[in-house]
C-alpha cells in the first residue's frame, strides 16, 4: 500500500513537472523603474508608511491593510491610490476579502513627485509589478480633490 | 489511473473511519487515564521552561480569540470571523490523548469574549454578550438558546473586540474600548491635538459593569466602573484579592505624530504596556496620560500639552506591572490550578500578541509571560514563559505562524493557549518532578 502511494505520488509530481514545461513560472517583468525613483520612494516609504504597511509590506492583519499583493495598489485606478495618499483611508470596506480596523491618516504634505515616487516604489516592491505614476499624474488628481 | 485513485481514496476512507471507530470505543470515562497527556515530541514548536512540555490540541480552526475549558476538559473557543457561520468551536478529546477529536461549532456571531461561570457559558460579539445555560457537565443544553443579556454596545472598528470576566456577586464586567488612538481632534494625523475632554470616555475606554443575570441591559443598566482605558483585551478577576485586573493596550504613534518631540526609537519604547488593579471609580489616564516605563512616572500626552518630560495624571492610578511598549497584550490569566510548580500558584499569565509599532525597529512580544503574585499583588520579575509561537526570525505581524490570543486553564491545571493567526490551541503541560 505504502508503495503505491509513493509511486502514486511521483506520477503527480512528474505529470506536474510535464503541465509546466515550456512556460517557465516567473514572476512578472517589472515595470521599467529608475533605480533613483525607486531610492527616492523607498526613502519616503521607510519614514512615513512603513510602520503601519511594515518593512514587508505586509501590514498589520485585521489592523493595517497590506500592500504586498493588494489588488488595489497595483491596479489600473491610479486617481484612487493618488486620493487615498491626499485624503487618507477610513472607510470600513473589505479590500481582498479582509477588514482592516486602523485609520489611515492623510500625507497631503507629500509634494506630487514625492506621491509619484512612493506610490511607483510601493507599486514595484516584494511581489507588486505594475506601472509608474507619474507627478503629473498626482499633480492633475490634486487639482480636482478638496 | 482513475481507477487505483478511487481505490485508494476507499481504502483511506475506510482506514479513517476505522482510526475515528477506536477512538470513538476510548470514550468511556471509566478507562480514561488520570495521568498527565504527553507532550508532542517539539513541544508543538514552543520554549518552555525546564520540567515544562506542549501539545497541539487543534490547529486551522480559524481567528481563535478567547477560550475557556469547562470541568470535563473541553475547550470552547470564541472566534473572531466566522466558521462554517458559526462563532464558537468547541474541541472535544474523546479518547484522551489531548488531541482534539470532535470539533462542532455554534453561535452565528464573531467576537472575542467567552468565560464560564455559576453555570453558563458567556461569550460576546463586537456589540453584544449572550449566555448559554450549562449542564451539570458544562456542556451547553441547547446551543440554539442564546440569552441576550447586554446589547448596543459601540463598535467604532477600532478596538471594538469585548472582552468579558465575572466577578463572585453576580456582575460582569464588559471592556469597551476607545474608537481612536489618542483622543486626537483627527485620529493619527500628525500634530492633531486632543479633544477636551475626550468625548469617547462616555461611552468607552473603560471597563462597564452589568448585571451578569439579566437579560435586555444596554448602557442605562450599566455602571462605568473604570475609565480611562484606552483598550482593554486581557482582564481577569483576582481570587485572592478579589479584584478585577486589566491589561491595557497603550497608545501608538508618538513619533509619527510629534516627530519634534519623539524619535522612532521612543516610539518603539513608549509608553508601558500596563497592567492595572482596578476599583470602582478608577481613572487609568487615557487620552491625558501615558505611562514612560523608564521613568516609572505618568507623563503628560503631547496631544495635551506633554513633550516627555512633563508629568501628568495627579488623579490617575499607577499600574502594578508596566511591560515594555506596544507587546499588545491580548489575554490575562491568574493561575489557580495544582499541575504547575508551586511559584505559579495565583500568578499572572499574560498572552502578548505581538508587537507592530515598534517599526522600523525590530518586533517585539509573539510569547507568554508569567508574573509571581502573592496575596494578590505582583511579588517578583516577569519572565518569559513560553516563546517560539512566531516561528520566524525577524517577525513581521505577516510572516509570524502564530500569535498567542487567549489563555484558559484546564481542569487538570494545564494553561491553554489560542491564536488567531493560524488558529492554533496549545496546550501547556508540566511533567517535571
Amino acid at each position: 500500500m505504502k508503495k503505491t502511494i509513493g509511486g502514486l505520488v511521483l506520477l503527480i509530481a512528474l505529470a506536474g513537472l510535464q503541465s509546466f514545461k515550456g512556460k517557465p513560472v516567473q514572476a512578472p517583468k517589472p515595470a521599467a523603474i529608475g533605480k533613483a525613483t525607486m531610492d527616492r520612494g523607498k526613502r519616503i516609504y521607510t519614514q512615513r508608511c512603513l510602520v503601519c504597511h511594515q518593512v514587508d509590506g505586509g501590514g498589520v492583519p485585521h489592523l493595517n491593510a497590506p500592500l504586498d499583493g493588494a489588488s488595489l495598489v497595483q491596479g489600473n485606478d491610479k486617481t484612487k491610490l493618488v486620493r487615498i495618499i491626499l485624503k487618507g483611508y477610513s472607510d470600513r470596506v473589505e479590500i481582498d476579502g479582509e477588514y482592516y480596523s486602523n485609520n489611515m491618516t492623510p500625507l497631503a504634505d507629500l509634494n506630487d513627485q514625492q506621491i509619484s515616487d512612493v506610490l511607483t516604489y510601493v507599486r514595484n516592491s516584494w511581489s507588486n509589478r505594475a506601472s509608474a505614476i507619474t507627478p503629473a499624474e498626482v499633480k492633475a488628481v490634486r487639482a480636482k480633490t478638496k | 489511473m482513475k481507477k487505483a485513485f478511487q481505490i485508494l481514496s476507499l481504502a483511506m476512507i475506510l482506514s479513517g473511519y476505522g482510526i475515528s471507530h477506536a477512538k470513538a470505543s476510548g470514550d468511556d470515562p471509566k478507562k480514561k487515564p488520570a495521568k498527565t497527556v504527553a507532550a508532542d515530541a517539539d513541544n508543538a514548536g514552543l520554549k518552555l521552561p525546564t520540567g515544562f512540555g506542549a501539545l497541539v490540541v487543534a490547529e486551522n480552526i480559524g481567528r481563535a480569540r478567547h477560550i475557556v475549558v469547562n470541568k470535563q476538559g473541553d475547550v470552547y473557543v470564541k472566534l473572531t470571523g466566522r466558521v462554517n457561520g458559526k462563532g464558537i468551536t468547541k474541541l472535544h478529546d474523546a479518547d484522551g490523548d489531548g488531541k482534539a477529536d470532535q470539533i462542532t461549532g455554534f453561535g452565528q456571531y464573531g467576537g472575542t469574549g467567552i468565560t464560564i461561570k455559576n453555570g453558563y457559558l458567556y461569550a460576546s460579539s463586537d456589540e453584544e454578550v449572550f449566555r448559554y445555560k450549562l449542564d451539570d457537565k458544562e456542556n451547553v443544553i441547547d446551543t440554539t438558546k442564546a440569552e441576550k443579556i447586554i446589547s448596543g454596545l459601540i463598535n467604532r472598528r477600532q478596538h471594538e473586540s469585548k472582552s468579558i470576566v465575572l466577578d463572585n456577586n453576580g456582575s460582569i464586567y464588559v471592556n469597551i474600548g476607545a474608537y481612536s488612538n489618542s483622543c486626537q481632534e483627527r485620529d493619527r494625523q500628525a500634530g492633531s491635538l486632543g479633544r477636551t475632554p475626550c468625548p469617547i470616555l462616555d461611552s468607552a475606554g473603560g471597563i462597564w459593569q452589568f448585571s451578569a443575570d439579566k437579560g435586555g441591559q444596554t448602557y442605562g443598566d450599566g455602571v462605568r466602573y473604570a475609565t480611562g482605558l484606552r483598550n482593554v483585551v486581557g482582564l481577569d478577576w483576582n481570587q485572592q484579592a478579589n479584584q478585577l485586573f486589566v491589561m491595557q493596550h497603550g497608545r501608538d504613534d508618538l513619533h509619527n505624530i510629534f516627530p519634534n518631540l519623539f524619535t522612532e526609537k521612543d516610539n518603539a519604547e513608549l509608553p508601558a504596556e500596563c497592567m492595572y488593579a482596578l476599583k470602582k471609580g478608577d481613572n487609568a489616564g487615557w487620552p491625558y496620560i501615558y505611562y514612560d516605563p523608564f521613568q516609572n512616572k505618568k507623563m503628560q500626552a503631547p496631544e495635551y500639552g506633554g513633550d516627555g518630560k512633563k508629568e501628568g495624571g495627579k488623579d490617575a492610578i499607577d499600574p502594578v506591572v508596566a511591560f515594555p511598549a506596544h507587546l499588545a497584550p491580548n489575554a490575562l490569566l491568574f493561575y489557580t490550578g495544582n499541575m504547575f510548580p508551586a511559584k505559579y500558584k495565583n500568578g499572572a499569565f499574560v498572552a502578548f500578541h505581538g508587537s507592530w509599532n515598534r517599526a522600523p525597529l525590530p518586533q517585539e512580544g509573539y510569547y507568554v509571560v508569567f508574573v509571581p503574585f502573592e496575596n494578590g499583588k505582583p511579588s517578583g520579575k516577569w519572565e518569559i514563559f513560553a516563546n517560539g509561537f512566531a516561528g520566524v526570525d525577524n517577525i513581521t505581524p505577516r510572516s509570524a505562524l502564530h500569535r498567542p490570543t487567549g489563555l484558559a486553564q484546564g481542569p487538570d491545571g494545564s494553561l491553554y493557549v489560542s491564536d488567531d493567526q493560524k488558529g492554533t490551541i496549545y496546550r501547556i503541560v508540566y511533567n517535571g518532578k
